[in-house]
C-alpha cells in the first residue's frame, strides 16, 4: 500500500512540533486512604473477586518477604521481588479471561498466582528441584505454566514483546476471542523488540495488550535517565495505537483500564498500550542495593502510596474485611509458604538425563553419546559430584 | 517430474505446505504481492490470502520474534529474511529464545513449527552486505537446525522437512544458483531427511565434503582428479546441525582423506568442527592432514569476489596436496 493521501495542513515557516508538549494524563479511582474519587467509573467487582484479588497481592508480598530472606541465609541462589507493584500485576490478571496468554518480563509472580499457580509450583521452580516444570535449567523466579497461558519466563529483556504480538496474530486466526498480554518495565520499552513489536502489531492488527510497569527504575538507572519524552504511553501514538496511562498502584484503575483495553483488542483485534505508573519498592534483585542510587525519603514517599494498604482501607471501608482476618491471613500465608519451602528444598534436583533433553524434539546421537561419557565420569569420581548426579538409570 | 530452478522448487514447497496445513504462515519484507525479492513466495498471497501470506515492516527482530510467538500460540512460521547477511538484528529472537524454547521451559511450550529462509552467499557482486554465509554462528546454538540444499530436488524436499519438523530450523538457501539450478522435480509431495548428508559419488582416495553452493565447485573438482586418475568419494552434507558425523567418518575412514569447503572465512567455520571430529575419530587412518578450502578471513568483498571465493581449482589443488602429501 502507497501512502495515503488526507488533507495536510500546509504550513509556510519552518515549525517544529515539539515532542514532550503533550501529557498524558493518569487514570486513578481510589484514593490511599480507600475512597474513590468523587465521579470516577467504578468496577463491577463483588466481594468473592476482591478478596481473591486482595489474598493474592498479599501472599505474593508475603513471599517475597520470605524468599528474600531466604536467599540472604543462602538457602536460595537469587530471588526478585515485586514490592510496590502488585497493584499492577494483580490487577491486570484479574481483569483477563483465563484463556488469554500472558508473557510476562519477571516481576509479575501476581499475575501467575492469581491464576492458580500453587505455592508448591512457586517453590519447585525457585529451588529447581525434580518437580520444577522447567527442569531446574532457569535461574529462580523463570516460571512458566502451560496450564495457566502463562508463558515461561526468559532473562533477555524485551523479547517476550514481540513474541506477544505473533501469539496473538495466531489467536485472532483461530477466531477465539482471545488475546495476548505482554508485560515489560520502563527499561525494556528501551529494547529494539518493543519498538519492532509495536510496529508489528499495529500493522497487523492483533488482539495484544502491551503492559508497561513503569516502576521508576531500571536495575539502577532511575527513568530520568531511561526516557527524555513523557514516559511510555506517547509512544503508542506514533504508531497509531490506543493507549492510557493508569495509576498502577490502584488495583481499580488498573482493573478496568486492562478490562477497556481488552475488551478494544479482542473485539477491534487492535493492540493497545497501559502504562501504569508505579514504584519498585524493592531492589531489583536480590543482587541489587538501591541505597547505593536512591535516598529513603523518597522510598518513604512510594510507601505511603502501598498498594495493598490502599484496597484493604477500601475494602475495610466496604465492611468486606478487617484488621483481624488480615491477621490470621498474614500468619497462615507465612506458614503456608515456610512449609512448602521446607518441602521443595528436601526435594532432589532433576535426574542427570535431562541435561540432553528437550534440545529438539528427540535426543540427537551427539548427545546421546555425550551424556554417556558424562556418565561414566561421574561413576568414576562419584564423590566429585552431587550426589544427586548417581541418580541415573543404567546402562 | 517438471523442470524446475531452486527458487520454482521452493515455491512448490511452500504452495504444498500451506495447501495441506493452514496453520503454515508465510511473511517477510516483500513476500506478500511482490512475492519476495528473489520471487520464491510468488503467488502465495493470491492463492492463500493476506491473512496467511504477508509483507511485513523492515525489523528482522520483530520479524524473528513474532514468528516465535505465532510459532509458540501452535501455528506453523514460514519468515524470510530477505538476507542472511541480515538475520544478525534477528540473532538475540534466534540464539536466546528460538533455540531455547523448549529447553528453558521444560518442555511446556515449543516454537517448534519455525522456519526462517534466508538466501545465502556471494557470487552475486553483492558486497559484502549481500553474500555472506553465517551458518557457523548458528551452529554454535543447541536447539536449531541447519539445512542448506544444493539444487531444486533437494530444496524441495528438505524445505517440506523442515516445514514439517518439530524443531526451528534455519534454512539456507544458495542464492547464487537459485535461477542457474535446474533439475527434475517432482511436482508431488516429498521429504528429503534432516541431519543426513548424502554421498553423492562413490570413490577410494579421498572424500570430498561440502554443502550448498559449493558442490557444484566440488564436484568440477572431483571431474578434473578423475582425470588424473584420483577417485573422489564426494558427500552433501545437507544438514549443518545436528550434522552426519557417522556418513563422513565411515568414508573417512575407507578413503584417509578429507577436503572440506565452504564459503564462510576460514577462522570458526564449520570445516573446524568437521575436522576436529574427525581427526578425533579417524586419526590412524588419516593419509594426510584435513584440508580446508574456504574463503578468507576477511569481510566478504565487492570486486575480488572470484578470487576470495573458493572454486572449483582451488578445490583441485587441495585434492592434489592431499593425495601427495
Amino acid at each position: 500500500m502507497s501512502q495515503t493521501t488526507k488533507t495536510i495542513e500546509v504550513i509556510h515557516k519552518p515549525e517544529f512540533i515539539q515532542g514532550n508538549e503533550f501529557k498524558f494524563p493518569i487514570f486513578q479511582v481510589l484514593k490511599q486512604d480507600g475512597a474513590t474519587y468523587k465521579g470516577a467509573k467504578l468496577p463491577e467487582m463483588d466481594q468473592e473477586e476482591a478478596l481473591k484479588i486482595y489474598r493474592t497481592m498479599v501472599f505474593t508480598r508475603v513471599l517475597d518477604e520470605r524468599m528474600l530472606a531466604a536467599q540472604r541465609q543462602g538457602r536460595l541462589s537469587f530471588y526478585l521481588q515485586s514490592t510496590g507493584e502488585e497493584g499492577t500485576v494483580v490487577g491486570f490478571a484479574a481483569a483477563l479471561d483465563d484463556r488469554d496468554m500472558i508473557m510476562a518480563q519477571y516481576r509479575e509472580q501476581g499475575a501467575l498466582a492469581y491464576r492458580g499457580f500453587s505455592v508448591d509450583e512457586f517453590m519447585n521452580q525457585l529451588f529447581g528441584n525434580e518437580l520444577d516444570y522447567g527442569k531446574g535449567r532457569q535461574m529462580p523466579i523463570h516460571y512458566g505454566s502451560a496450564k495457566l497461558n502463562y508463558m515461561t519466563i526468559s532473562s533477555p529483556l524485551a523479547t517476550q514483546i514481540p513474541q506477544a504480538a505473533g501469539y496473538a496474530y495466531g489467536q485472532k486466526l483461530e477466531g477465539k476471542g482471545l488475546c495476548t498480554v505482554t508485560v515489560f518495565g520502563e527499561g525494556a520499552a528501551s529494547e529494539g523488540d518493543f519498538h519492532a513489536a509495536l510496529n508489528m502489531a499495529s500493522v497487523h492488527k492483533v488482539p495484544v495488550i502491551f503492559l508497561c510497569r513503569n516502576n521508576g527504575y531500571a536495575i539502577s538507572t532511575p527513568s530520568s535517565e531511561q526516557f527524555a519524552a513523557d514516559g511510555i504511553a506517547p509512544r503508542a501514538l506514533g504508531y497509531s495505537m490506543r493507549a492510557i496511562r493508569v495509576d498502577g498502584n490502584d488495583i481499580l484503575a488498573v482493573y478496568l483500564a486492562t478490562q477497556a483495553a481488552r475488551k478494544i483488542a479482542v473485539e477491534e483485534n487492535e493492540p493497545v498500550l497501559i502504562e501504569a505508573m508505579t514504584y519498585r519498592l524493592a531492589a531489583h534483585s536480590s543482587s541489587d542495593d538501591p541505597s547505593g542510587y536512591r535516598s529513603k525519603k523518597e522510598e518513604d514517599v512510594w510507601r505511603a502510596k502501598d498498594p495493598i494498604a490502599r484496597m484493604r482501607n477500601w475494602m475495610i471501608k466496604k465492611k468486606w474485611w478487617s484488621e483481624d482476618e488480615e491477621k490470621q491471613l498474614q500468619d497462615s500465608m507465612r506458614q503456608e509458604v515456610l512449609d512448602a519451602m521446607k518441602n521443595a528444598e528436601k526435594r532432589p534436583p532433576p535426574p542427570v538425563e535431562s541435561l540432553v533433553t528437550d534440545v529438539y524434539d528427540e535426543v540427537t546421537p551427539q548427545l546421546h553419546e555425550q551424556l554417556e561419557k558424562l556418565k561414566m565420569h561421574v561413576r568414576k569420581y562419584p564423590d566429585a559430584y552431587p550426589k544427586s548426579a548417581g541418580r541415573m538409570t543404567h546402562g | 517430474m517438471a523442470k524446475m530452478n531452486l527458487l520454482q522448487a521452493i515455491n512448490n514447497a511452500l504452495d504444498i505446505a500451506m495447501a495441506e496445513n493452514e496453520k503454515v504462515i508465510c511473511f517477510g519484507e516483500d513476500v506478500g504481492v511482490f512475492g519476495g525479492v528473489f520471487r520464491a513466495t510468488s503467488h502465495l498471497q493470491e492463492k492463500y490470502g493476506r491473512a496467511r501470506c504477508f509483507n511485513t515492516p523492515l525489523v528482522e527482530q520483530g520479524i524473528i520474534g513474532f514468528a516465535n510467538g505465532l510459532a509458540a500460540q501452535g501455528h506453523v512460521a514460514v519468515a524470510e529474511i530477505q538476507f542472511a547477511d541480515y538475520i544478525f538484528p534477528a540473532f538475540d529472537q534466534i540464539v536466546n529464545e528460538s533455540a531455547k524454547y523448549r529447553y528453558r521451559s521444560g518442555n511446556l511450550f515449543d516454537v517448534g513449527g519455525l522456519t526462517i529462509r534466508t538466501p545465502y552467499g556471494g557470487g552475486i557482486s553483492g558486497g559484502h552486505y549481500h553474500s555472506q554465509s553465517p551458518e557457523a554462528y548458528f551452529a554454535h546454538t543447541p536447539g536449531l537446525k541447519i539445512v542448506v540444499p544444493r539444487n531444486p530436488y533437494q530444496a524441495k524436499g528438505l524445505l517440506l522437512s523442515s516445514i514439517r519438523d518439530a524443531n526451528p530450523v534455519v534454512f539456507f538457501e544458495p542464492k547464487r544458483i537459485y535461477r542457474a539450478s535446474v533439475g527434475e522435480v517432482p511436482e508431488e509431495d516429498y521429504e528429503l531427511p534432516l541431519g543426513k548428508a548424502e554421498v553423492l559419488k562413490e570413490g577410494t582416495d579421498i572424500t570430498l565434503l561440502a554443502w550448498g553452493a559449493q558442490m557444484e565447485y566440488i564436484e568440477k573438482a572431483a571431474e578434473m582428479a578423475e582425470k588424473d586418475g584420483i577417485s573422489c568419494e564426494v558427500i552433501d552434507l545437507r544438514t549443518i546441525l545436528p550434522w552426519d558425523m557417522d556418513t563422513v567418518v565411515n568414508s573417512v575412514l575407507k578413503t584417509g582423506r578429507l577436503v572440506i569447503s565452504h564459503e564462510a572465512p576460514l577462522t570458526g567455520g564449520f570445516a573446524g568442527e568437521i575436522a576436529a571430529t574427525i581427526q578425533e575419530r579417524c586419526f590412524l587412518y588419516l593419509e594426510s592432514p584435513i584440508a580446508r578450502v574456504t574463503g578468507l578471513d576477511t569481510p566478504f568483498p565487492l570486486v575480488l569476489e572470484k578470487e576470495y571465493l573458493p572454486d572449483h581449482l582451488k578445490i583441485y589443488e587441495a585434492i592434489k596436496q592431499s593425495v601427495n602429501f
